[in-house]
Formats: structure tokens, C-alpha cells, sequence
């Protein structure tokens, strides 16, 4: 190869390489091949609306004054000149009706902002649907489920910066959440707000946290996140050709150079029509804070909707007061005990399954959720839970808009939030089961063609096509789970195997997952189906595969 | 497609043949198609000049942005409430409007340079596992031993030692030196800025003391003590001290909310029990205290007893009477503290 060439791109090349090698870089990265699938695209919403905040956020800085230093509103919106105001929110309305293009840039931060948390959680949950969490990405998962927390933190701090009363109330809130901590709440909020709350001193804190130190925090996880799915290479969904030993897709140069890359500025095209055409957060409307007046329909943004919701939810009842003290649990387990468990068990999660299923090995295929029913319940499960709290967070959006009483609708979320999820995770796995089913009846019986055909003793029934290789690979591909088999108590020669107690739990929790199943249909099943011929076929749908119960029963 | 990897799953295997696999075969790849642009020179030029416009579409939108950033200025002077909001809303679309022209354009043009003119046949690259090779992992294992051996950490357990407790302690000091982030709650908690005789005022500029005659049977007055505004710390002050006087037959107040009643009026703290948000919703017909927040709902007829939702203890009561001129004032300050519980409070 020569490099004799004079062209300005040779000269950067060369200059690049004997500096940091970037003929090694361009080999090991420039081909790396990356599959193709709409759900992939997710992530990489939420990852350049992270990018377009960093571009936004840093506007914003340069106008914006983090203070609650009292001063008189004296600019050109009227109905607010004479008041008086805080530094932060005097700022915030100089920066949108004074600075040509504050309102946009603020707005699509805003939008951003809610776009990057609606991608993360739903690409969480893309994530958790196709089981793309198992080894060896768990560290990935942990990462994320970190990243969304800290999305939904640093969006409610970036929220109450402009010091409006709506955002204000919202800390009012956070402040009473705060007070409801055992034992030590007060201390905890009066170090946090330097004082009685509002204080002067919560404003300028928490937007270094908000401008520094937890973008700061994201932009490391991200980093690490993104090096992670290279070194772990992109899983796949399954397909003719498509293996758990290799990637099949486009290389990076330049198909996704292109697409990625052209991505993120359609992302950034489309938050910029939104903040051009819809108005966010518009702080005029609600004055500057004030810890007395409050507006009716009181919301936080989407994202602390469910943890509102929670609150709004527990009986006021659950409050206790003993030897002295208060232990408001009304508060404390809705807004700080439930969000613990939430995060310990999406954390736990990809270990709870492992557990279950006994498998150590990597897994680079994607599963289609309906071949993982107990998992794809529980995943619609937490969801269920999850929207019935967001639900809740508006209720009273909900009562002035349906004419409903707002107490019924409040008693109705306190019941289904117990009942609906379990309801729904039985449904999903009955769904699961019936398409894993529907699948078998295919790949057995072939596709229905539409054509209908009578015979001469006047029987009716349909042409069914056989499936080609392809279309059927991707009905019979899944892996066989089956419960763990426990092993006996005691061993061959009579000694007590330890953690006896713990296979027990595994057993019945491999059960759990394993037991109800739709298994895969095998080359001599669909041989012997095919010799039965059409006659039994058209007669009824009567010869479904029963889910096979117990791990003894395999059609094996 | 066609079967072209397809191998022996097909029809033609009869049952006698007992080779069957237990599990199917990955057919492999299907075949490629192409596209239109792949095999029609003219469709593929076709798709050149839709990048090319969708390009050319981006640098209009940068045009329009700038154009916009220097015709519509933001300056409101004589200009009435609703002609400058028209004036905001058309700088905020047209810099949107141009900024997103110009971003779209080379989204758009790009992903469709890479759908249509990009190569489109799936490449195969192989995976290697994570795990390293037993050879790999053993000689990891004897760098480590063999590092740590010459860091001499096993032998010297004095130097391992110290250097634990110092580790150890080290973190404490980040933890002490926000200790000055603020001071102790002390009884601040538990305290308003409501003294005995203290007048009442409306909460509005200017304040305005009030007379009982001033309120209706039936209205809501939001209120403040008199001087609050030109206490050191206001807003504090405000966020404790905010209370709501309403009139109501007097049959209807409560045994216990009598004695601090004056003449069917009665005094309640506006910040909500639950988590402090400030309690404003009066509904006059049923007497009901709603707070927007989270819909904790207080019956002023039974002493503000909370009714519904989620906070627990009843509004607390100020108790009221008037003074040598006739005004409202405060006959005592709160008996306990206001607003959110919090574990000292009892």
C-alpha cells in the first residue's frame, strides 16, 4: 500500500496515524458490523437527546442566574411587570422573550429533556422484552437502570432551576418527602435547602449538580455504556443465517455513519418542530415562587408522575405516631421505600433469571418475547404497575376532564394497582403461549393460503402452503427451557448437600418460569404432521400441542 | 427466497429414515434482493438528486434562520400585550421552523444516501466470546500473584493494615465538611411567625388589616400576619406562617373549633399536612378544604379533620379574636407545629 499521495486526506492520515495510530483504529473500528432493527434506534434516541441537552443546557448557562436574589420584574411581558421576582426566574423570562432564540433553545431543552427519559425507560424496556439483559450484558443493565435514575433526578433539578411557582411547589413537595425520612428528615432537608425551607441556598446547589456534576456522572456511564456494547458487539434478533456466534448486519463505515449519524440530526430536527410549534413549560403563566398561592391541577413533568402518583395513592391512615415520634409512612414508603424496591429489582433481575433458568452461557440471540411467556408477564406486569401510578399522579386531570368524582377515581387506582398487574401478567402469558402455539400450527400445518377448496363428497377445506426454510427458522429457533431438576437432598452416600433450603426456592422459581411451555417444534413432528395429510388438518383445530406440564413430559 | 441452504427437513424424508435431527438447521442467510436502485441506473440518479435537494432544502433552513434571527427583532416597545406575544411566537417559529428545515434536511438526506445508494448485502462477522482462554486466564492469575508478590502486601501486613484504617477514615472528612450546609431544624419546625395579638392582613401587596365584618358568610380570605413582609426572611416565613380565614354559619364550626372562632369565623394553616403544599381549594357548598397536590381533602365543619387523600393530621387551628379596634387578630400563636410530619414532631 503506498502513501506516497500528496492529498490533503492522505496528509491528515498519516499525520493521525504516526500520532495515535489511526490505521489500527480505522481497521479494528471502521467495519465493525452492526445489525439492523427499528428497536435499536431507541437507545440511540436517548443517547443524541443526551447530546442535544449538552448543546441546549450550555446556551442556557450563559443567560441564566442561578439565585433567588430578590428583584423587580421589569421586562416586556405585562402582567408580571411591578412583581416581584427571583434572580432565576427574572433570568429564565429575559432568556425567552428578550434573547432571539432563548424560548427556542430553552424549549427544546425542555422537550429534549422529556424525550430522553421517555427513550431511555421505553428502551429499558425493549431491553428487558427481548431478554437482551442476559450474560454477558448484566454489568450494561446495571449501568443503564443507574442512567435512568439519574436521567430522572437531573430532569426534576433542571425543572425547578427557573424558580417558577409551578417547580416551586414541586420542591415544596420534595422538601416534605424529605421531613417524612426516619429519624434524621428534618436534619436532611435543613442541610439541603442551608436552612428552613425555600431558603436562598437550594437554587445555586443544585444547579452545579444539575449543570455539572450529574451530566458529568451520565456522560461517564454513557461512555462506558456505549464502550461495553462494542467490546459485547450488538445482540440480533433471530433469523435464517443469524446465530449466537455471529453478527450479521452493516459495517459502521459508512452505512451507519450515514444512518446514525443522520439520525441524530433528524432527532434534533424533529425536538427543534416541537419546540418551535408547541409550548413547554411556559413559567409566565405561573409567576415567580412564592410558598403561599398554588395553582389548581398542580403536575410535575411525565417522569415524576408515577412517584406522584404513589403518593397521591397511600391512605393518609398509614401515618404513625408513637413515643414522640412521627414516622409518616403514608409519605415514606410511596416516595421512598417503593422507588427503592423498583430499583433493587430491576437491578437483581438479570440474576434472578440466571438463577432460575441455570444457564451460564452468553447470549447474543435475541429472545422473541413470546417464547419467554413468565418473563414477558412480568415485564407487562411492572408496566402495568407503572402506568396505573402515572395514572394516578393526574387523577384530578382525570376528574375535571371525564366529570368524575375525584375520590372514586382514587379509590378505583388504590384496588387495581393490587389487582390489575397480576391480571395482566396472567393474560400475557396466556397470550404468549396462545402465538408460541399459533406458531407451532404453523410451521406443522403450513401458512393458510385463502384458497378454499371442496372435495367431491362435498367437504370443505382450505390450502395450507408449507413454510420455506426461512420463514420457518424463525418459528422453531427458540431454546427449550425446562425447570431445574432438583438434586436429592443427600448425596450418594448419605451426606446432607449444602444450601438445601436455596435449591428448594430455585427449584419452585425455575417452576415458576419453566413450567407452563409451548415447545418448539422438532423435524419429526412436522414429518409426522405432514402424513396425517389434509383431511385431519381441515377437520378441526383440535389437535393444538397441549402445554406440557412438569419437566418430565418433554416430547424428547 | 428460495431453500437454497435448506437441508434434509423436507418433505421428501419419510419416517423410516431415522437420521431425523432433534432440532432444526439455521437455513443460513436468505438470498439478497436488490433494490431498484441496485439495478436501474436511472432510478439510482433519481435517488441522487433526492439527497442532493434534501441538502439543498437544509441550507434554505439555515438561510431562513438566519433571515429570521435578523428581521424579527425582540423589541416590544409600543407594541400591545397580544402584538408582542404574535412577535415572540413568530421569531420562536421561524428560528424553530428554519433550524429544524436545516437539521431534517441532513437527517433525511443522509439515511436516504445510506438506504438507497449505500451497499445493502448483510455482512457476517464473527463473535468471540468473553471469556478468556484457560491459558489467558492462568497467566492473568500469575500477573496478579506475581504483582502483588512484589508489591509484598501478603508478607508486610503492617503496611496492609494501615493502609485499610487509612482508606477507612479518609471518607469521613467529605461527609463532616457538609455538616455547615446548614444549621440544626432546632424548633424552627415546630414555630410561625404568628405572635398573640398579631393582626391579620390579606395576602395581597399592601396587605390590609381586616374586620369581621369584612368577610361574608361563606367567603375564604387568604392571610398573612401583619409585618411578615419586612421580616429578614420572607419567603421562610411565608411558607409557615400562610393561614386561611372563612366564615361559616356559626352552628355549623365545630365544639372544639369554637373557643378559637370569632363569630362563625374561623382560622386554619394553609400548608397541607402532608407534604406542605399550600391547601387552596375552598368549595363553599360542602365547606371542604381540597390541597391541588394531592387532593388531601379537610371538612372545615369538623375542625378540618382530613377527609379523604393522603395526609393524616387535621389542618391546625389558629385561634382568633379582635382587637381593641375591632380588627382580627390572632388570640394565640399555633399550638403545634405546621405543615408536613416529620419524626420529631410527635
Amino acid at each position: 500500500m503506498t502513501t506516497t499521495s500528496t492529498s490533503p486526506a492522505a496528509g491528515v492520515g498519516n499525520y493521525l496515524d504516526e500520532r495515535i495510530g489511526a490505521s489500527k483504529l480505522t481497521k479494528t473500528f471502521a467495519r465493525k458490523i452492526f445489525p439492523d432493527h427499528w428497536s435499536f434506534m431507541l437507545g440511540e434516541i436517548a443517547l443524541y437527546s443526551f447530546i442535544i441537552l449538552l448543546l441546549t443546557g450550555t446556551f442556557l448557562t450563559f443567560f441564566f442566574i442561578p439565585s433567588t436574589g430578590v428583584t423587580t420584574y421589569t421586562g416586556p411581558y405585562i402582567p408580571l411587570q411591578g412583581q416581584e421576582v427571583s434572580e432565576a426566574f427574572n433570568s429564565t423570562m429575559k432568556l425567552s422573550f428578550e434573547v432571539r432564540g432563548g424560548l427556542l433553545l430553552r424549549q427544546i431543552h425542555h422537550w429534549a429533556a422529556l424525550i430522553f427519559v421517555v427513550a431511555t425507560i421505553v428502551h429499558m424496556f425493549r431491553i428487558f422484552f427481548t431478554g437482551a439483559f442476559r450474560k454477558p450484558r448484566e454489568l450494561n443493565w446495571m449501568i443503564g437502570v443507574t442512567l435512568a435514575l439519574l436521567a430522572i433526578i437531573e430532569g426534576f433539578l433542571g425543572y425547578s432551576l427557573p424558580d417558577d411557582l409551578l417547580s416551586g411547589n414541586g420542591l415544596r413537595i420534595a422538601n416534605g418527602i424529605v421531613l417524612a425520612i426516619p429519624v434524621v428528615g428534618s436534619y436532611v432537608s435543613f442541610f439541603l435547602f442551608g436552612g428552613e425551607f425555600p431558603g436562598e441556598a437550594f437554587i445555586p446547589r443544585i444547579y452545579t449538580i444539575h449543570v455539572l456534576l450529574i451530566p458529568g456522572i451520565m456522560l461517564a456511564l454513557i461512555t462506558f455504556h456505549l464502550i461495553l456494547v462494542v467490546v459485547h458487539k450488538h445482540t440480533q434478533y433471530p433469523g435464517p443465517g443469524r446465530t449466537n456466534d455471529n453478527v450479521v448486519g452493516y459495517p459502521l463505515f459508512p452505512i451507519y455513519t450515514a444512518k446514525a449519524g443522520g439520525f441524530f440530526f433528524i432527532v434534533f430536527g424533529v425536538t427543534t418542530v416541537m419546540a418551535a410549534f408547541f409550548t413547554v413549560n411556559p413559567i409566565w403563566l405561573y409567576g415567580s415562587y412564592d410558598p403561599s398561592p398554588i395553582g389548581a391541577g398542580a403536575q410535575p413533568d411525565f417522569y415524576m408522575g408515577f412517584l406522584d402518583g404513589a403518593v397521591r395513592l397511600m391512605p393518609g391512615f398509614t401515618e404513625i405516631t408513637a413515643f414522640g415520634y412521627t414516622l409518616s409512612l403514608n409519605i415514606a414508603i410511596a416516595a421512598l421505600v417503593m422507588p427503592g424496591i423498583i430499583t433493587t429489582a430491576a437491578i437483581a433481575y438479570p440474576a434472578i433469571e440466571a438463577w432460575a433458568t441455570g444457564d451460564k452461557r452468553e447470549h447474543h440471540l435475541l429472545d422473541r418475547p413470546r417464547n419467554v411467556p413468565t418473563r414477558t408477564g412480568l415485564g407487562m406486569m411492572a408496566l402495568t404497575f407503572y402506568v396505573l401510578l402515572w395514572i394516578s399522579g393526574g387523577n384530578d386531570i382525570i376528574a375535571t376532564h371525564l366529570h368524575a368524582s375525584i375520590n372514586d377515581i382514587t379509590y378505583s387506582l388504590r384496588a387495581l394497582v393490587f389487582i390489575l398487574p397480576p391480571l395482566v401478567y396472567v393474560i400475557t402469558k396466556r397470550i404468549c403461549l396462545g402465538l408460541q402455539r399459533k406458531d407451532r400450527e404453523k410451521v406443522l400445518h403450513g401458512r393458510e393460503t385463502g384458497r378454499v377448496f371442496r372435495t367431491e363428497d362435498g367437504e370443505v377445506f382450505e390450502l395450507h402452503a408449507p413454510l420455506s426454510a426461512e420463514d420457518r427458522w424463525l418459528l422453531v429457533q427458540f431454546e427449550n427451557n425446562y425447570p431445574v431438576e432438583l438434586e436429592p437432598a443427600t448425596d450418594a452416600s448419605g451426606v446432607r448437600r449444602p444450601h438445601g433450603l436455596l435449591d428448594g426456592m430455585r427449584q419452585k422459581l425455575s417452576r415458576f418460569y419453566f413450567e407452563d411451555r409451548v415447545e418448539p417444534v422438532t423435524p419429526a413432528e412436522l414429518v409426522a404432521a405432514q402424513h396425517h395429510g389434509h383431511e385431519e388438518l381441515s377437520a378441526s383445530g383440535g389437535d393444538k400441542p397441549a402445554v406440557t406440564a412438569g419437566a418430565g413430559t418433554s416430547t424428547h | 427466497m428460495s431453500n437454497n441452504n435448506d437441508d434434509h427437513d423436507d418433505a421428501e424424508i419419510t419416517p423410516h429414515e431415522q437420521q431425523l435431527p432433534d432440532r432444526f438447521v439455521n437455513p443460513g442467510l436468505p438470498a439478497h434482493q436488490h433494490r431498484m436502485a441496485d439495478t436501474d441506473p436511472k432510478a439510482a440518479k433519481r435517488a441522487e438528486r433526492q439527497v442532493a435537494t434534501l441538502f439543498t432544502l437544509s441550507m434554505a433552513g439555515t438561510l431562513l434562520l438566519l433571515i429570521a434571527y435578523f428581521a424579527v427583532k425582540l423589541e416590544y416597545a409600543d407594541l400591545s400585550f397580544y402584538e408582542a406575544a404574535n412577535r415572540l411566537r413568530l421569531s420562536n417559529q421561524l428560528l424553530g421552523g428554519g433550524l429544524a428545515i436545516a437539521l431534517l434536511g441532513i437527517g433525511a438526506g443522509a439515511v436516504h444516501w445510506a438506504k438507497t445508494l449505500m451497499p445493502d448485502e448483510e455482512r457476517v462477522e464473527y463473535r468471540h466470546m468473553q471469556r478468556g482462554t484457560d491459558e489467558e486466564r492462568a497467566d492473568a492469575v500469575s500477573i496478579l500473584q506475581q504483582g502483588a508478590d512484589e508489591s509484598g502486601i501478603a508478607r508486610r501486613p503492617l503496611i496492609r493494615n494501615t493502609l485499610i484504617g487509612a482508606m477507612a477514615l479518609f471518607p469521613i472528612p467529605a461527609l463532616v465538611l457538609l455538616r455547615d450546609t446548614g444549621p440544626m431544624p432546632g424548633n424552627k419546625l415546630s414555630t410561625t411567625f404568628w405572635k398573640t395579638g398579631m393582626r391579620i392582613e390579606r395576602d395581597q401587596p399592601g396587605g390590609g388589616a381586616l374586620k369581621a365584618s369584612d368577610l361574608t358568610i361563606g367567603s375564604v380570605v387568604h392571610v398573612m400576619p401583619e409585618g411578615i413582609e419586612k421580616t429578614e426572611h420572607p419567603l421562610e416565613e411565608r411558607a409557615k406562617a400562610a393561614v386561611l380565614l372563612i366564615r361559616l354559619e356559626e352552628d355549623l364550626i365545630a365544639a372544639e373549633a369554637e373557643p378559637g372562632s370569632y363569630h362563625g369565623i374561623v382560622a386554619y394553616s394553609k400548608i397541607c399536612t402532608h407534604v406542605g403544599c399550600p391547601v387552596a381549594l375552598y368549595e363553599q357548598r360542602t365547606h371542604h378544604l381540597l390541597c391541588p397536590c394531592h387532593q388531601s381533602t379537610f371538612d372545615v365543619t369538623q375542625n378540618c379533620k382530613v377527609i379523604f387523600g393522603p395526609a393524616k393530621r387535621p389542618l391546625p387551628q389558629l385561634a382568633i379574636t379582635v382587637d381593641a379596634e375591632g380588627y382580627l387578630v390572632a388570640k394565640a400563636p399555633f399550638s403545634e407545629a405546621v405543615g408536613p410530619s416529620f419524626w420529631e414532631r410527635g
